[in-house]
């Protein structure tokens, strides 16, 4: 009797905070002139398999600065600083990471501890997939990955922000995968707009992070309904 | 005993010894090429490539950063056959007994460099890439030094044949400017193995200055502006100091081999062996020193990069031969050649009359 009352209170607790949980939304701009990003077609043409994939196409740039016509500041990664220990990252659906024409596809991607990582070749040539993270624990790997080859799937134990990915057979190409300790976190897309969904009510700091710029925080209170934070970066 | 009977005359091991060193130099090329190019990870595994025996790797995969990566084992495999050759050779028909171990240590270090390379691959140890990297210069030494060993004019040159006496200071002169050259190296391969690419992008001003900020905030903004391809790691103010450290000991590595060249034509002769290696020395500096200034111009084109680090490797060398061939004919060396001396470092003697 005692037991079936604490999962009734826990079940209502659980239900209750579902319902009280709000989404963070928000957008990213960026203001002042990024620098041109660089064009990959000498780098690609240098390689007959790769620039076989782009005849009569548009060559690739680099994407550090993705900046919407309204000044959105895509590809930053927003999460909630401190929430430790709350990943469900082992029951959340992978994420995944493609190498088609020779390009990472998405360039900043973020997952959370644990959640699995699938790395795709579409491409008809061989990668290496090194993936070089720097803190304890999570562990560096480099394989190789066929044209047609099976998917390699990888897991990180450690939160860490903008783990490098690369294909050392063709150095341009690159990814940063953002591994965090909890499910509340956003990357923003291209008009710069971020939702963090289901935030349960709190006091938060609120990081937005991005690989060339760094990170800024605000303070946030979660209550009844939704909350939005908007972040201005600045290029100098 | 004869002298010049001690040394067996073998043109052939000669030979052998230097394009053993040839391939060493292409080694060291090809091995420039693969940090230059990122492309150190490219084949995963070692000694195997891709899962394939090293020597029947099909042509389809020697693309992009792998074929970089594969040519540099296959080169090294080759520069690890010649230099057991060699050794055995060296073992079986030098009448040295310090040349028979010389053969040896060659082949100890060619196989532990080539461990060290493998192990940099599959341990992923980038500290191992610098090392290897300064291993590989300092065999490139040995093996040029044995080549010298082996050859006709070292044999006439331990006979007597050539007669002066360098002077103790300048022979320590030259000795504490290789040593600065190797440390230079040094320098060099940390800054390529940070795989960051160039950490100040301007030369000769650093950053528009002469001295470059190195605060948190100015770092920020430099690494928030650079678009970099290749070598993406955010430069730090440890890698700013590294490179400012490598153009001043540059400079001080410049004006050290122009003395030691001055004070060798002076000392020695514009004849002498050892004034006209310090003369091409201070050449290579010069050309050393222009690549240099080029490589950070073009962004650290492969190439070019690599074309540094050549001519280093040759810089380096020559120092060390310069020392090697002089270290017999110090001031007070226990050495075979008739009897002249040059009193004081830098100071002036009758010998130097009778040197030139």
């Amino acid at each position: 009797m005692k037991s079936a009352l604490s999962i009734l209170a826990i079940g209502f607790f659980g239900v209750w905070q579902a319902a009280s949980a709000a989404d963070i939304t928000g957008v990213i701009t960026l203001k002042g002139a990024p620098p041109a990003e660089t064009d990959l077609g000498s780098y690609i043409m240098g390689n007959p398999d790769c620039a076989a994939m782009y005849q009569g196409q548009k060559m690739p740039t680099t994407h550090f600065y993705v900046v919407g016509p309204d000044g959105g500041f895509a590809d930053v990664v927003v999460s909630l600083k401190g929430v430790t220990g709350k990943s469900t990252g082992a029951s959340a659906p992978p994420a995944v990471l493609d190498q088609k024409n020779c390009v990472y596809t998405p360039g900043i991607l973020a997952i959370q501890t644990g959640q699995k990582l699938i790395v795709k070749n579409s491409d008809m040539c061989v990668h290496n997939v090194h993936s070089a993270p720097t803190v304890a624990g999570n562990a560096e790997h480099n394989d190789v990955q066929m044209p047609g080859g099976a998917d390699l799937t990888y897991t990180f134990p450690k939160a860490e922000m903008f783990v490098k990915f690369e294909c050392n057979v063709h150095p341009w190409m690159k990814a940063w995968v953002s591994v965090l300790d909890s499910p509340y976190f956003s990357v923003s897309d291209k008009d710069g707009k971020f939702v963090i969904k289901n935030v349960p009510p709190g006091k938060y700091t609120i990081e937005a992070n991005h690989r060339k710029l760094g990170a800024q925080t605000q303070d946030v209170q979660v209550k009844d309904g939704d909350v939005t934070v908007n972040f201005t970066f600045e290029i100098k | 005993m004869n002298v010049k009977a001690q040394i067996t005359n073998n043109p052939w091991l000669h030979r052998f010894a230097v394009l053993t060193a040839i391939i060493t130099f292409l080694l060291l090329g090809v091995g420039g090429l693969v940090t230059s190019h990122e492309a150190g990870m490219s084949v995963p595994d070692w000694p195997t490539s891709y899962g394939y025996n090293m020597f029947a790797l099909p042509i389809k995969f020697w693309k992009g950063g792998a074929l970089f990566e594969h040519s540099h084992r296959l080169l090294a495999s080759g520069a690890g056959f010649f230099t057991t050759v060699l050794a055995v050779w060296l073992w079986l028909k030098d009448s040295r007994k310090w040349m028979k171990w010389l053969g040896v240590t060659a082949f100890l270090l060619v196989v532990a460099q080539g461990v060290l390379g493998g192990l940099r691959v599959t341990l992923k140890m980038n500290n191992l890439g610098v090392i290897h990297g300064v291993v590989g210069q300092s065999f490139f030494i040995l093996i040029c030094a044995i080549a010298l060993f082996t050859s006709r004019f070292w044999r006439e040159w331990v006979a007597g044949g050539k007669t002066f006496l360098v002077s103790r200071g300048l022979w320590v002169f030259v000795l504490a400017t290789t040593i600065l050259i190797f440390c230079q190296l040094i320098l060099g391969a940390t800054m390529r193995g940070q795989h960051a690419g160039l950490a100040i992008p301007d030369f000769p001003t650093a950053y528009g200055k002469l001295w470059p900020d190195t605060s948190a905030d100015a770092v920020a903004r430099y690494n928030a502006n650079r678009v970099e391809v290749i070598s993406t790691n955010p430069i730090t103010p440890f890698q700013i100091i590294l490179q400012m450290a490598h153009r001043i000991v540059a400079l001080a590595v410049f004006i050290l081999v122009a003395v030691a060249a001055w004070l060798s034509w002076k000392r020695l002769g514009g004849k002498s062996p050892l004034a006209k290696l310090a003369a091409f020395w201070l050449g290579l500096i010069v050309c050393q020193i222009a690549l240099g200034a080029w490589t950070v111009w073009s962004n650290k084109a492969a190439d070019v990069a690599t074309l540094h680090v050549l001519v280093g490797a040759l810089s380096l060398v020559t120092g060390a031969l310069w020392c090697i061939i002089a270290f017999g004919r110090r001031e007070g060396a226990a050495n075979l050649a008739p009897a002249k001396t040059i009193s004081g470092a830098f100071g002036t003697s009758p010998a130097m009359a009778a040197n030139k």
